[in-house]
């Protein structure tokens, strides 16, 4: 059973988003990866609400006090073996906000990133790069058995 | 100085609006400028595309009347510049207590001049 | 008396693609009080523009938000060339208005996406997509960047757009337009989206007015004001009316902002056909001083800009206030009342633009 359930996360994983404290600019462009244009779905990816569903996560923009609870929560909550994806110059170091009051810098701050996009605003082929680079995490972490480290 | 702008005393704040509120105005926002000692508080109203702006200076500290029941919206900015500036409005209609915007791990008021931004560990 | 449940909506929600929590006050089925808990997005930006340049402030606020940065940086540069009283070159004028108008053609496409998408209406999601990539290939080919084009600099553009990209723009127009027809008979007549969208959240003309709100919440209540009208950039040179409508719920909304993608084709053409040639900056030297609140109307309203500077590279001041921070106390008004299931339409009316609110 655990077999099935672990193909099924590399051959067609689901995405969940999360918006730390972007400036849209890099949501609405995963946004439009998953319209008819670049369309990730023919890759077999959904985007879905419930991050219980989710083997992949997206996160667009820095973190900050508030939001890094939510964030720590979101991922908690996803199944292993799940990988993260920091989309843009913000989720990935902080960006043009990094030494803003209110922000604690990349997102790897508050939870362990595999997949660093660069881009201000990423492009949807760098993230749909991303998030083909993050299914070879998740296939890397099922063939090694890898564990979750929380 | 502002175009279409008055200078007016805090005890006036008030009656300015409501004669503003009377004549149609449209209340969009207010600004808080730090000048050390002092904030200088500047009201932005708009009819018919003209910008009226009403100001006035208030010592650190001072507290300043709200005008939250007079324009509902004023409630959001208001309670905003409580955040950053550590302003205190009495007769606010609803009173986020200085958390709509920042958590308590940032600190007071991090929009002042005297705030320091933190040095981040890895520089 | 039913008992009172309190609901909080978000902040990560499938509906809604920033975070913004609602706690709604529930009665059964009705909300009878919403109140806001945002923060989730602040930065603090306007802090960050007190310690940059002059000049790299157009870059510190273009991404304030993603989706109206053209607008952000224009609104910033009016206000620093007024203090500094530069005359901008009449070509410049022209193409920011082509480039402002094509950031209201994306963010309005965007939004019809979202809101189909929150009535459940996924083909038409995908549609308002689809369409929205034209515009997208447009900013693309004109700037080299899909959505932060940094097009602005103090004392007019960056960049110019040469007449086979001109070509190029007004064909891609026209295929737009054709489309648009075709969404525009879903949104309107369609029965299903009616069911959703008529005489939800309305919002009377005299409270849009009382509440501050802005832009097509304020102009879908039947008030006239569209800052383009004052003539900035080169407004006053295009023919155009403000676009309004009388009945105050989504379905108005909606329509507003659907009329004013037909109007920015419109001023787009317009602008094309007038289009004077010469230089497309002026120099700056110097450092402005002095105060200055100004204005411009973006996608969602009308934003005020107010800068204080000092004489030296750095300002002492940068306040912005965004149509979304306006528009908010407008939506808590409408939300009373409403059922649960209607709360997502009713909070995407608005068209929510978070990290403008939060900056």
């Amino acid at each position: 059973m655990m077999g099935i359930l672990q193909t099924a996360a590399t051959k067609s994983p689901w995405i969940v988003h999360f918006d730390c404290g972007s400036c849209n600019g890099c949501d609405i462009e995963i946004l439009a990866c998953l319209t008819p244009l670049y369309d990730v779905e023919r890759f077999g990816v959904l985007n879905v609400g419930n991050p219980k569903h989710a083997d992949i996560l997206v996160v667009s923009g820095t973190a900050n006090y508030r939001n890094a609870r939510v964030l720590r929560n979101v991922y908690d909550q996803m199944p292993w073996p799940k990988a993260v994806v920091a989309v843009g110059a913000c989720a990935s170091t902080g960006g043009i906000f990094r030494n803003c009051y209110n922000t604690l810098g990349g997102v790897d701050k508050v939870i362990p990133v595999d997949v660093y996009v660069p881009g201000c605003a990423a492009k949807p082929e760098a993230i749909m790069e991303g998030v083909l680079q993050a299914v070879q995490v998740l296939e890397k972490r099922k063939e090694t058995g890898e564990t979750y480290a929380g | 100085m502002l175009d279409n702008e008055k200078i007016i005393e805090l005890q006036d704040l008030k009656k300015e609006t409501l004669l503003l509120k009377n004549q149609g105005y449209r209340y969009i926002t207010m600004s808080c400028v730090d000048l050390g000692d002092s904030f200088d508080l500047i009201y932005h109203f708009d009819k018919a595309y003209e910008i009226y702006n009403m100001r006035f200076s208030v010592a650190k500290g001072t507290i300043v009347p709200s005008l939250s029941d007079v324009y509902f919206c004023a409630m959001l900015t208001e309670n905003e510049l409580k955040d950053l500036f550590g302003l205190e409005f009495s007769g606010l209609v609803l009173d986020c207590g200085g958390n709509l915007l920042i958590t308590d791990e940032v600190g007071a008021a991090p929009m002042t001049k005297q705030y320091v931004v933190k040095a981040k560990e890895s520089e | 008396m039913a008992k009172k449940t309190i609901l909080p909506f978000g902040p990560q929600h499938p509906v809604l693609p920033e975070p913004i929590q609602l706690q709604l006050v529930m009665e059964d089925e009705i909300v009878v009080e919403a109140i806001p808990a945002i923060g989730y997005v602040h930065r603090g930006l306007e802090k960050l523009t007190e310690t940059k340049a002059i000049a790299e402030n157009i870059f510190v606020v273009e991404r304030i938000c993603g989706i109206c940065s053209f607008m952000h940086a224009l609104c910033y540069c009016q206000g620093i060339e007024s203090l500094m009283n530069i005359t901008v070159p009449d070509r410049s004028r022209f193409l920011r208005v082509i480039w402002g108008e094509l950031h209201r053609l994306h963010s309005h496409h965007l939004w019809l996406g979202l809101l189909a998408d929150a009535f459940g209406f996924e083909s038409l999601f995908m549609q308002c997509w689809r369409n929205r990539e034209m515009v997208m290939d447009i900013m693309e080919m004109t700037a080299g960047s899909r959505v932060i084009i940094s097009t602005n600099a103090l004392g007019g553009v960056r960049r110019d757009i040469d007449s086979d990209q001109q070509k190029f723009i007004l064909n891609s127009l026209n295929k737009l337009q054709e489309e648009l027809d075709n969404i525009k008979r879903v949104f309107s007549d369609d029965y299903t989206v009616n069911k959703r969208l008529v005489d939800v959240a309305v919002i009377s003309k005299e409270d849009a007015h009382e509440l501050g709100a802005v832009g097509p919440v304020m102009r879908a209540s039947g008030l006239s004001f569209d800052y383009r009208t004052t003539g900035y950039a080169a407004y006053n040179e295009l023919d155009f009316e403000p676009i309004v409508e009388q009945s105050g719920d989504c379905y108005a909304r909606m329509m507003v902002r659907l009329r004013e993608c037909y109007q920015s084709i419109d001023i787009i053409r317009q602008a094309f056909a007038k289009l004077p040639e010469g230089p497309i900056a002026s120099p700056v030297k110097g450092f402005p001083s002095g105060e200055i609140a100004t204005r411009v109307e973006q996608p969602r309203g009308e934003v005020l800009y107010y800068i204080k500077a000092n004489g030296t590279n750095h300002l002492d001041r940068l306040r912005v206030r965004t149509p979304t921070f306006a528009n908010i106390p407008a939506l808590l008004k409408m939300v009373k009342g409403l059922t649960l299931a209607d709360i997502p339409i009713a909070i995407l009316s608005i068209d929510p633009c978070i990290s403008c609110t939060e900056r």
